[in-house]
């Protein structure tokens, strides 16, 4: 298939999945606010800093406050990764590939980006933004689940989920991230079971509560961090993101699994074998910020050899000095 | 909603005689509408306009942004086309086809026409659209003007008259496909019973026509669907037609020249390709060839096609033909190749490089339609009995600085069919793009676009310039009796 169709694929599932994952953000605190009201106003500023904006943030909107954290991630069209922002550019990366994809999936995101537009209008997203984001949240798996159900599992569709999965993962851990930014319980609250109701919340944002508890019963901080990193069966787990995405880039180059043809597949691959052999203990020997702010690093260059293997290719060059 | 307030005023109209009786192709969809219960037709309107939205059926508006995006509106009162009309038509506009194709085999070869002095040389050489790379060419199978949108027009006396030859990229099929999807929605059981001619099958001959043209003798050629891109006003149509032929839509920067041949960039590597439905103009193509501030084009593939290694629709150069100012001469075009009277009259024309046309055009410019030989889209364009004094000052001076770039028009009197605007019919003013294909023999889609101008008395049809468009049935006569 031509690389720049393939590219757009992996671009506009990205950004349902980038645009779905900032709902998942903002949920974390408005979790946090219905189990703790006590909390109400304390914790927007981790939202910002997970996201790596917060000097944008700072310049132009100053304050933390429930209304300017959420201008800023779900209407701001300056800011490349609000809600809107990654709406709109993965309709333009549909609109170019409409062709390719099914007509379900165009609509339906057509419709979900007109309708957020029209939703600035109505300002749901400030008088009940639990209800908004969960809107968002269950358009973004819609719209996967139409991938999924009405396009065929081919080339193109091994694109669009890898670029949906790599998404995912770094998403994943950033949610995961959102807790170490979080403040640390006032004096009367100490001893209270406060970290585990923000254990909680990041759980939940990342709609892994039940299944955390169907497998470690109750909240532990090395058992979260196991979760949401290491599960094998859990979809947003990072380790389950990376191991489809590998099988999809494999089914893309032919490649058996275990070997490497491309710079895409060594990158992917040695991120995949580190997962595999890394326990959670080491992870939090090591800290789990840190470990976190590696792998979105990893992450990064594993989009940059999918870029120059898929995306940028060149034209032979003319070998002009032997015929001079 | 009823007919009894619709008045066809002094006009030509499409779906009622004179006395305000149905057409008798027209009866049965008129009879359907007005047995509709109260507000039905409404609801249908909107469900329509709604459906159109969700499916991005969309166009932008050249210079603005994305708020800019509408969809193209529709009407879902259709526009009906008699049978017998039509076959003359149809048979018209091949016989216009087929010399025109001639006219620019001959204009890039002997120059046999020029030489014979039925066109003046100097019309041919000043045109904008004259490509003398060109000369020399010789397209796969002889054929230059692959697919054509021709603009006809219907004055007060029911006759259709050729407006404008649209031979370069035209578009609009997208929409004759989808209004009609729309329609069957729209009204089932009328469209059983009345017989319209099928329109769906355009795809594939358009494909076939495509394959047709394959330089490689290859089982399976490669072809593509050309775009400049999302911000393309007719995007949605490249797109649409690359869909439904099932073939790669692609953009300039998806192919590269090397080794002779175009190729494209994909996942696996480089890809020969053997034929472009290019929907770029000439200008754009290939900015070592043309234009060289071009980004849009490919760089080197007028060389390849000159080497014979790839077919493009349409064929370079064949803009000479939709110089508006040669359209003037396109009877006597018909007459020179083909022997034969055109059966498709045009509407008269003064060329203002005449000194006896442009003076008569100057003294009466309220009286005139003034077009410039090479725009489209209802830009530079003067409609002179709706224009103010000062409008046509401007243009005056305009026509003297440069006339061999104007040609004019006596304001036709564009026959009308009613439309829905507020809570009644209208009459509002219509033209028809029917769309032709080249191969190894000439396809004629039946009925085509319908434009409608939907301001009130509004003789511009455009889409950019505030018109609408219709589904158009062509109705077998005899089953209309």
């Amino acid at each position: 298939m031509l690389s720049r169709v393939a590219n757009s694929g992996y671009w506009m599932c990205r950004y349902v999945e980038r645009a779905e994952n900032v709902a998942r953000f903002l949920g974390v605190n408005l979790n946090l606010l219905l189990d703790m009201p006590s909390e109400a106003g304390r914790q927007w500023e981790p939202m910002i800093q997970v996201t790596g904006d917060h000097e944008e943030f700072q310049k132009r909107y100053g304050e933390y406050t429930q209304e300017n954290v959420i201008q800023f991630l779900t209407f701001d069209r300056d800011y490349p990764n609000s809600i809107i922002s990654c709406l709109y550019a993965a309709r333009e990366n549909a609109r170019s590939i409409r062709e390719i994809i099914s007509s379900e999936m165009w609509e339906q995101l057509n419709t979900f980006y007109l309708d957020l537009k029209h939703s600035e209008q109505t300002s749901l997203a400030f008088r009940d933004p639990n209800k908004f984001l969960s809107i968002i949240k269950m358009r973004g798996h819609m719209f996967s689940g139409l991938m999924y159900s009405t396009m065929s599992h081919g080339e193109a569709w091994h694109f669009n989920r890898m670029g949906l999965l790599l998404e995912r993962a770094d998403k994943t851990s950033r949610i995961l991230d959102v807790k170490y930014f979080m403040l640390l319980p006032r004096p009367e609250e100490v001893g209270a079971p406060f970290d585990n109701i923000q254990w909680a919340a990041v759980l939940k944002s990342a709609s892994a509560l039940e299944m955390y508890r169907k497998r470690f019963h109750r909240i532990a901080p090395k058992q979260v961090i196991e979760f949401l990193l290491f599960d094998e069966q859990f979809p947003r787990s990072i380790r389950h993101c990376l191991t489809k995405a590998e099988e999809s880039m494999h089914w893309i180059t032919g490649t058996p699994m275990g070997r490497f043809s491309t710079p895409a597949e060594k990158a992917l691959g040695r991120l995949k074998a580190d997962f595999d052999y890394t326990e959670s203990d080491e992870v939090v020997a090591q800290g789990v910020h840190e470990f976190l702010d590696n792998l979105q690093t990893r992450l990064n260059k594993v989009d940059e050899a999918v870029n120059c293997t898929f995306f940028k290719l060149r034209p032979p060059q003319k070998e002009q000095t032997q015929s001079q | 909603m009823d007919f009894s307030d619709y008045r066809t005023e002094d006009y030509y109209d499409e779906l009622f005689q004179a006395n305000g009786a149905p057409r008798s192709c027209s009866r049965l969809l008129i009879e359907k509408i007005e047995s509709l219960p109260d507000g039905d037709l409404m609801q249908k309107q909107k469900a329509a306009e709604a459906m159109l939205l969700q499916m991005g059926i969309t166009f932008n508006v050249y210079g603005s942004d994305e708020g800019a995006e509408k969809i193209f509106p529709f009407d879902v009162i259709p526009r009906v086309v008699a049978g017998d009309d039509w076959e003359k038509t149809e048979a018209g506009l091949k016989q216009r086809i087929r010399s025109l194709n001639a006219f620019i085999d001959d204009i890039y070869h002997g120059k046999k026409i020029l030489k014979d002095k039925v066109i003046p040389e100097e019309i041919i050489l000043s045109s904008k659209t004259y490509r003398k790379e060109c000369e020399g060419l010789n397209p796969p199978k002889g054929i230059w003007c692959h697919v054509t949108g021709t603009d006809l027009v219907r004055d007060k006396d029911g006759q259709f008259y050729v407006l404008e030859d649209n031979l370069r990229c035209p578009s609009g099929v997208s929409y004759v496909l989808e209004n009609r999807q729309v329609l069957k929605r729209t009204f089932p059981q009328v469209f059983a019973a009345s017989n319209v001619r099928a329109v769906d099958e355009y795809p594939n001959r358009l494909f076939e026509m495509l394959e047709y043209l394959a330089p490689r003798s290859t089982e399976a050629p490669v072809v593509c669907v050309l775009t400049p891109g999302i911000y393309n006003s007719a995007y949605f149509e490249h797109s649409f037609l690359a869909q439904q032929m099932g073939v790669e839509l692609v953009e300039g920067q998806d192919l590269v020249v090397f080794d002779g041949f175009v190729h494209m960039r994909t996942t696996k590597g480089f890809k020969k390709v053997d034929v472009l439905y290019r929907r770029i103009d000439d200008d754009f193509i290939d900015p070592k060839a043309f234009r060289p501030d071009s980004v849009l084009g490919i760089p080197g593939i007028m060389e390849v096609y000159k080497a014979g290694r790839i077919a493009m629709a349409n064929a370079p150069g064949t803009g000479i033909a939709d110089d508006k100012v040669i359209y003037a001469y396109v009877p006597k075009i018909i007459k020179y190749y083909s022997g034969e009277d055109p059966i498709l009259p045009n509407v008269p024309t003064y060329i203002c490089w005449n000194d006896k046309d442009r003076s008569y055009v100057l003294d009466n410019l309220d009286k005139l339609v003034v077009k410039a030989a090479n725009e489209s889209g209802g830009y530079g364009m003067l409609i002179g009995p709706h224009a103010s004094q000062k409008e046509r000052e401007e243009f005056a001076e305009l026509i003297k600085k440069s006339p061999r770039n104007y040609m004019a028009q006596p304001t036709v009197m564009l026959s009308r069919a009613p439309t829905i605007v507020g809570g009644g019919f209208e009459g509002r003013h219509v033209d028809l793009r029917p769309y032709i294909l080249y191969s190894d023999s000439i396809y004629v889609l039946p009925g085509g676009l319908t434009r409608v101008a939907l301001k009130k008395g509004s003789l511009v049809v455009n889409s950019s310039q505030g018109g609408g468009s219709k589904d158009t049935w062509v109705i077998d006569s005899r089953s209309c009796a």
